[in-house]
């Protein structure tokens, strides 16, 4: 059991360190260069940006699950 | 950060420490966590249209995350969750509608305020008076743990159940028999309705409707409500992205916190009861 929970515990870690550098490059990168963009497209073209506002998040969704669950199998973390 | 969409200034680590508390909530208790997010928005100042537009948004991308989890987990009812989302995407429009019709009279904060207290309160008093009761007349007659689940408004859900308005449609997956869809449509379209006007998925009204009046086991109700959330908030999102109610900017920050939460809130609920994820769920608003 104890050994369960530190292999737990460290699968959560390396998703932490994972999501972390996740977070730092989209406030650094994807915000910044997609402001701009966004917003454009939120007051001319406002049914594209519908379209787009979820194909973006369910692509973040999607990208750092699978970015985590791969880091997972590399580091003999959960494998689900 | 400047955010130019909703034209507010929040910082990003505020709103991924939100997010990842929000996701934690969501992937334990199946819901979207909006009875913390809104207020969280609007306490740096974002209006209560974009509060609710831009949470269900984020909520898109934790549902994914945290729905994936519990469908490995096996607590994903597929026929229930579709049939929800059909209710859920009725009532969602008609709760975007009241928040347009509001904000034209520009009186949607107070309203909106009022709501939300009222409705968390009632459903919070509720599920502590129920899961309390259960608590305790489990702990009597002693019945093991794991995902055992028992309820005390058992007799309604029974009763609830005994309704024979076609068409009637079995749940094998949740071990349900039988029950009117009519029920099934109108539990999801009041959760939708709250939804789309006090922002979220609807779950913090939804989860322990599947629970006492669907009669669908804790664990499952858990999973089968982010699966169906991941349908409904998505069209809420389109919606209110029309409507000019969504910074995407903002969710997506949100999100990178929540998809973590999600993913251990999800793991957490293997080693609860049913009684006592309802108690902490009434507990946590």
């Amino acid at each position: 059991m104890k050994k369960e929970t530190a292999t737990t515990l460290r699968a959560f870690l390396i998703e932490l360190v994972a999501y972390g550098f996740l977070v730092v490059a989209y406030f650094l990168c994807v915000l910044h260069f997609l402001a701009g963009w966004l917003y454009q497209l939120e007051v001319q073209h406002r049914t594209t940006y519908a379209a787009v506002a979820i194909l973006l998040i369910i692509g973040q969704a999607v990208v750092l699950e699978g970015l985590t669950t791969l880091l997972l199998r590399l580091f003999g973390g959960r494998s689900e | 950060m400047f955010f130019p969409i909703s034209g507010v200034q929040i910082s990003p680590i505020y709103l991924a420490i939100v997010g990842f508390i929000i996701g934690v909530l969501g992937g334990f208790f199946g819901v979207g966590g909006s009875f913390l997010a809104g207020p969280a928005l609007r306490a740096v100042g974002l209006h209560w249209n974009f509060a609710v537009g831009t949470d269900l948004a984020h909520i898109v991308g934790k549902s994914v995350v945290a729905a994936k989890r519990h469908r490995a987990l096996g607590n994903v009812d597929l026929k229930l969750g579709l049939l929800m989302a059909i209710g859920t995407i009725g009532g969602s429009e008609i709760g975007a509608q009241l928040i347009q019709l509001l904000k034209r009279k520009g009186n949607v904060d107070f309203v909106v305020s009022i709501v939300s207290i009222t409705v968390y309160v009632f459903i919070s008093a509720f599920m502590i008076w129920e899961t309390g009761k259960s608590l305790r007349s489990k702990r009597r007659s002693s019945k093991g743990a794991g995902k055992n689940d028992h309820s005390e408004f058992g007799h309604v859900t029974r009763a609830i159940q005994r309704v024979k308005i076609a068409p009637m449609v079995s749940l094998p997956a949740s071990g349900v028999k039988g029950i009117s869809l009519w029920v099934i449509l109108i539990v999801s379209l009041i959760g939708g309705l709250l939804s789309g006007f006090l922002g979220g998925g609807g779950g913090y009204i939804r989860m322990p409707a599947m629970v006492y009046i669907l009669g669908i086991p804790t664990h499952l109700a858990v999973g089968t409500d982010l699966f169906e959330i991941i349908i409904s908030a998505s069209y809420g999102t389109f919606t209110h992205a029309l409507k000019g109610n969504v910074d995407i900017l903002i969710a997506l920050v949100m999100h990178t916190g929540a998809a973590i939460g999600a993913q251990i809130g999800a793991t957490a609920t293997q080693y609860f009861t049913g009684p006592k994820i309802r108690l902490a769920l009434s507990r946590s608003r």
